[in-house]
């Protein structure tokens, strides 16, 4: 039987569930170390990693170029070994520029010295999450929440650990492949995690659009008492934790709380993955498989980048566009960031890049909202978006709080299926921002 | 180099689901096309020019009305013509095309425009298009023609009809007119008198499978609603039938099948969730039983629709779905 959750939605055709079936069953390419990679300070949520380097620096693979910035932050490492050029602010996907480092690659792949495996078990298990801080580890599901925190955070609070491979996003299957062609690395990385986390179960959670992964993956699992294999139908925003924990335990994340008050974590395979390579080979995170897909795309690929290739390199690996793209995507089409230029850096969390030939967004002029309360089934937090949104119009913000804007996730579930075209996500990612600044300012106001 | 002048910044997400409010009122449209073919059958070519006419009017009604008002014209949403179909439906065939044209503008002018358009009007349109014109000319809203015989195309005059004037079932069942009931099988296929769009149950009840297998509507409001009328009927049979029987008339009579498949799930005038729509399918059905039981009229599915149209505010607001992650104490009182 396969776990899920109420609301979400299915994108897709009959044909091409999930839209795909350009890459599911492209292996994993390693594409060549650029020229030159762009390392910004900020590939996490959290403060901005510190710049340890200056330019004219010669660095080694592996290196640490920035360190933390605080407990939530993570630091930064050289993806490859050369010559640092620059420390300079630098387009980053967010569309600012963040300070960011330069570094010109010699070819040469010189390992640094600190690059080499740890022995797991002799370590005391403050060792070990202090290897995984600094070993630049984040949520590399595309939230890259910085993994350390999660961990000690979730000690003694969570019994179960949740490895996310639902890829619930449309046209993305980097964990896909990675399930597929790597599953030692994610079973072996989780097994790290359950000893640091001492949980008592952990479920491996793939949604059944990767069921050729299901085989390979049980053999390795044969006879574990704690880490199981978790089937998930398809459907989206499974992926999105709170949805994950429900699906698979039927907890519900208290509203405003998180995972760790439900008991769980949740981490993606990638990171399991990464986890994996900080103890066994000693490697920092310096590399990154990206989906590059979309229909612009003239050959849609899985490559193997390292984080801070630029992503026209990305592009032109899969053949350059065979149409002038009309929208370029640094994630998936739901809840990715739009972009104006391929002229940005990978990063640790950079799942996928897509482009668009055609319009797939669909605005309209004026749209009207009908009320046919489409958007009211598909709402994974269980809110109702037609209220909100016309409260929201409205500037009401007392009404947007008293309907739980708040509690919005963003996943877009009603946006998209919305027939009168309204960008709803855009109204509460909107209506959100004014209502926290409204309680910092009554908060602000309360204290004088 | 890459030309990237034709990218475009938008929030997410960016890719969106392929039906439009277009497409939805498009299928409401087809939806309806067994029951206009039937009903052509059954009172002749007048149905097929009656049901141009009124969506006609509603489109030059909406388009004056957008003209005045200085908005973009909207009837290209074809929500307009879902409303002419479903008044010209819910009038007699014999029904003067002047007085349909008068229907049509108070469907679209009072009823819709006049509060902000389409999903912002509280009332269904076409009803209280048909509530007006019952009140303001109810001879000529009740006078039906038996099945077979055609009506004039072109002609107004209600005394040529006369002679061919059938009583509706459900009149028959409340005492208010006279005659013999039709079988339960003639009333399925549409061979008996009532307005043009509501005498054949079979032709709506495909309308609404097709509506459902769309996911146009949800099964939530119509079953709600017939299987509301569907128990009361049951156990208080009227007019002296027997239990079954009763109900059987109930339901096939009386445009029930057109109230709860096209009336009752008009988005604008109905809650957004579904327990809000189950709540709202069973108010409709009390309402058209107790109408129809203990009313004025022999038929009340027109009436209690607009009535629990008023209601839909208050349903949404007690309705509302409890959200993800809410406090233990608040999801008691949900």
């Amino acid at each position: 039987m396969a776990y899920t959750f109420r609301g979400g939605i299915h994108p897709g055709t009959k044909d091409d569930p999930g839209f795909k079936s350009a890459t599911n069953t492209k292996p994993i390419e390693v594409l060549k170390a650029p020229d030159q990679v762009i390392l910004p300070v900020s590939m996490h949520i959290g403060a901005p990693a510190k710049v340890l380097v200056k330019k004219g620096d010669i660095v080694d693979l592996g290196q640490m170029i920035a360190e933390a910035g605080g407990f939530v932050s993570a630091p930064v490492h050289a993806s490859v070994s050369g010559k640092v050029i620059d420390v300079a602010p630098r387009l980053h996907q967010n569309g600012s520029k963040v300070m960011s480092v330069v570094i010109e690659n010699d070819h040469e792949d010189r390992l640094h010295e600190s690059v080499k495996p740890k022995d797991f078990e002799s370590m005391t298990n403050d060792e070990r999450i202090q290897a995984i801080w600094d070993a630049g580890i984040v949520g590399h599901g595309g939230a890259t929440f910085p993994t350390h925190v999660k961990i000690k955070s979730g000690i003694g609070k969570c019994d179960t650990i949740l490895i996310n491979g639902a890829e619930c996003e449309p046209y993305i299957t980097s964990d896909h492949r990675l399930l597929l062609e790597r599953p030692e690395e994610i079973v072996e990385g989780v097994r790290y995690l359950v000893k640091i986390m001492g949980v008592k179960q952990a479920f491996i959670c793939i949604e059944l659009n990767k069921q050729d992964t299901f085989a390979k993956i049980e053999q390795l699992l044969a006879g574990d008492p704690i880490i199981k294999l978790a089937p998930l139908e398809c459907r989206y925003p499974q992926g999105a934790e709170k949805q994950l924990i429900n699906a698979v335990t039927g907890r519900e994340v208290p509203s405003g709380k998180l995972p760790a008050d439900a008991g769980c974590a949740v981490f993606n395979v990638d990171t399991a993955g990464a986890v994996y390579r900080c103890f066994a080979k000693g490697m920092p995170v310096i590399r990154r498989v990206v989906t590059v897909s979309g229909s612009a795309i003239a050959e849609p690929k899985n490559l193997e980048a390292r984080v801070g290739t630029c992503v026209t390199e990305l592009i032109d690996a899969c053949g350059g566009f065979k149409k002038d793209p009309n929208k370029l995507l640094a994630g998936g089409p739901m809840m990715g960031n739009a972009q104006f230029t391929t002229d940005v850096p990978v990063l640790k969390g950079t799942n996928a890049f897509l482009a668009f030939a055609e319009d797939e967004d669909k605005r309209v002029k004026d749209p009207t909202c009908i009320r046919c309360g489409r958007c009211v089934g598909v709402c994974p937090m269980h809110l109702v978006p037609v209220y909100m949104n016309m409260f929201a119009s409205r500037n009401n913000l007392e009404g947007c709080e008293e309907y739980d804007v708040l509690d919005c996730i963003e996943c877009g579930s009603c946006a998209y299926v919305c027939p009168a075209r309204i960008p709803l996500v855009q109204q509460f990612r909107v209506a959100k921002m004014r209502v926290q600044e409204k309680r910092r300012a009554e908060a602000a106001a309360a204290k004088k | 180099m890459y030309d990237f002048s034709k990218v475009v910044i938008t929030s997410s997400p960016h890719i969106k689901s392929k039906e439009d409010t277009r497409s939805i009122m498009c299928d409401v449209l087809i939806a309806l096309l067994p029951s206009l073919f039937v009903s052509t059958y059954v009172f002749g070519l007048r149905v097929i020019l009656m049901t141009a006419v009124s969506v006609a009017a509603c489109l030059v009604f909406e388009t004056i009305y957008n003209k005045i008002v200085g908005k973009a014209n909207t009837i290209g949403d074809l929500s307009a013509a879902v409303t002419g179909v479903l008044l010209a439906f819910v009038c007699p065939v014999t029904l003067p095309y002047w007085m349909l044209i008068v229907g049509a503008g108070v469907s679209i002018i009072l009823a819709k425009s006049l509060f902000g358009g389409l999903g912002k009007n509280f009332i269904n349109p076409a009803l209280a298009g048909r509530a007006f014109l019952l009140a303001s000319w109810p001879v000529a809203m009740t006078t039906w023609v038996t099945a077979g015989s055609r009506a004039g195309l072109l002609s107004n005059s209600q005394e040529t009809l006369d002679a061919i004037t059938a009583a509706t079932p459900l009149a028959i069942i409340k005492g208010s007119a006279e005659g013999d009931l039709p079988s339960i099988a003639s009333m399925l296929w549409g061979m008996c008198g009532g307005s043009m769009g509501e005498v054949s149950a079979i032709a709506l009840l495909i309308g609404g499978a097709y509506l459902l297998f769309r996911k146009v509507i949800s099964f939530h409001t119509p079953a709600a609603y017939i299987g509301t009328v569907a128990v009361l009927t049951l156990l208080f049979p009227a007019g002296g039938l027997g239990h079954v029987q009763s109900m059987l008339y109930g339901l096939f009579s009386g445009g029930l099948m057109l109230g709860a498949f096209f009336m009752a799930t008009d988005y604008s005038t109905s809650p957004v969730s579904h327990k809000g729509q189950v709540v709202f399918g069973i108010g409709c059905g009390l309402l058209t039983v107790m109408i129809r039981y203990f009313g004025g009229y022999p038929e009340g599915v027109c009436y209690s629709i607009l009535l629990m149209n008023t209601t839909v505010w208050l349903i949404d607001k007690y309705t509302r779905p409890t959200k993800f992650g809410a406090p233990a104490k608040q999801k008691k009182e949900g």
